[in-house]
């Protein structure tokens, strides 16, 4: 057994037992065989590098990342609320492209995300070998890549990175 | 000519509200507050603005974005359910219409990039 | 008076769900509606879902309530990228009035 199995059988037994919430045996043993299948099959793609989870720095960064993106989404919602809400439609669309410095597969994915449940941009696209995203954005404030960025990216990628790479 | 649209919409919009809260429909479950009978209504008018632009979307992808929020208002229908009849499996339903929503989004927008679906 | 903060929470999202359906009305292009939506919509089943777990505290409903969230903000954003991505390369155009559309000149 490699150590990505592992991993991935808890987290799997995890949501297993909350599905069934009020546990009692006859869930739990039939859950047992399930996530044991289930993680043996698939368990290789799961995580690469599995000694990162042993690092506790890693979880405090996640914990101050959730509450600063749930601030940022409720920002979102206001922002289109009045820009629907608005008689004379303040848009101003257009896709502009970011530059960012994330290496890793889903520190990409959790950026993307978070780009996308933020005020005013959407991301599109990503072109992974050198490192562009496209980002739609309802409101353009500038066309270059350098501002654009700072705008955009800034805030999300210092967190990011000291939880993913 | 803008304002004058706005101001319509504004009106018709008031008026469903209205009517909706104000119609006295039987109904068959025990409500705990006036305020959840009337959440449902909210709901449904959500869901004819999403049919409405299936209907007339000039494009496919806006029938595709329509569908994929139809998707997710059926989740928030299931969970509202839930509370006035007391039924724990509502939710269940729920999970299981979010699961299939988000694969067949992914299938019509791999259809509208027109590629195939092996990749 | 957990009944009292659900229903607080349950019609601040049906009001965010209402601005988001509004949205996929009026704004002009394929991208707009679907940033709005995609928003407005999410955030506000977020909130009837945590409603929903602080009327039935710890039980069955409730830990499928919070298990639902978490589904729904790792999965919402993907399928909007998703689709805003094979719209792109089907060949919807932009608005009329937008500004600039990077991700056409690099296609080239």
């Amino acid at each position: 057994m490699k150590k990505s199995q592992i991993i991935l059988f808890v987290l799997a037994f995890l949501i297993w037992s909350f599905l069934s919430w009020p546990p009692d045996y006859q869930h739990l043993i039939v859950g047992i065989f399930v996530c044991g299948f289930v993680s043996f099959m698939t368990g290789d793609m799961f995580t690469k590098r599995p000694y990162r989870l042993k690092q506790p720095g890693r979880y405090l960064w996640f914990f101050y990342y959730v509450p600063v993106f749930i601030w940022e989404c409720i920002k979102a919602n206001i922002d289109v609320a009045y820009r629907v809400l608005h008689p004379d439609l303040p848009i101003n669309p257009g896709i502009v492209k970011v530059k960012t410095t994330l290496k890793s597969e889903s520190a990409l994915t959790f950026l993307a995300n978070s780009i996308t449940l933020t005020p005013g941009t959407m991301s599109v696209d990503i072109d992974e070998e050198n490192g562009f995203l496209y980002v739609h954005w309802i409101d353009v404030k500038s066309k270059d890549i350098q501002r654009a960025t700072e705008i955009i990216v800034k805030n999300f990628e210092d967190i990011l990175r000291r939880i993913f790479e | 000519m803008k304002r004058l649209r706005w101001l319509i919409g504004l009106v018709a919009i008031v008026a469903i509200f209205g009517i909706a809260i104000f119609y006295p429909y039987a109904s068959l479950l025990e409500w705990q507050s006036p305020l959840l009978k009337h959440s449902f209504s909210v709901l449904f008018l959500c869901a004819l603005f999403c049919l409405w632009r299936i209907l007339r979307g000039p494009t496919p992808a806006d029938r595709a974005v329509a569908i994929d929020i139809l998707g997710i208002l059926v989740l928030g229908f299931c969970a509202l359910l839930g509370i006035p009849t007391g039924r724990d499996w509502y939710i269940d339903i729920g999970i299981a219409w979010a699961l299939q929503s988000f694969i067949s989004t992914l299938a019509l927008a791999k259809y509208l990039e027109g590629r195939n679906f092996d990749e | 008076m957990n009944e009292t903060i659900g229903m607080f929470f349950i019609v601040i999202g049906l009001v965010f769900d209402f601005f988001g359906c509004l949205g996929l009305i009026r704004l002009p292009d394929v991208y707009n509606r679907l940033q709005a939506a995609t928003k407005c919509v999410t955030m506000g089943t977020c909130g009837i879902l945590f409603g929903l777990f602080l009327f039935k505290g710890f039980s069955a409903a409730g830990i499928k309530a919070i298990l639902c969230i978490l589904f729904l903000i790792l999965t919402a954003p993907v399928s909007a990228h998703a689709l805003a991505r094979g719209a792109h390369k089907s060949g919807v155009k932009l608005w009329k009035k937008s500004v600039c559309d990077k991700y056409e000149e690099d296609k080239k």
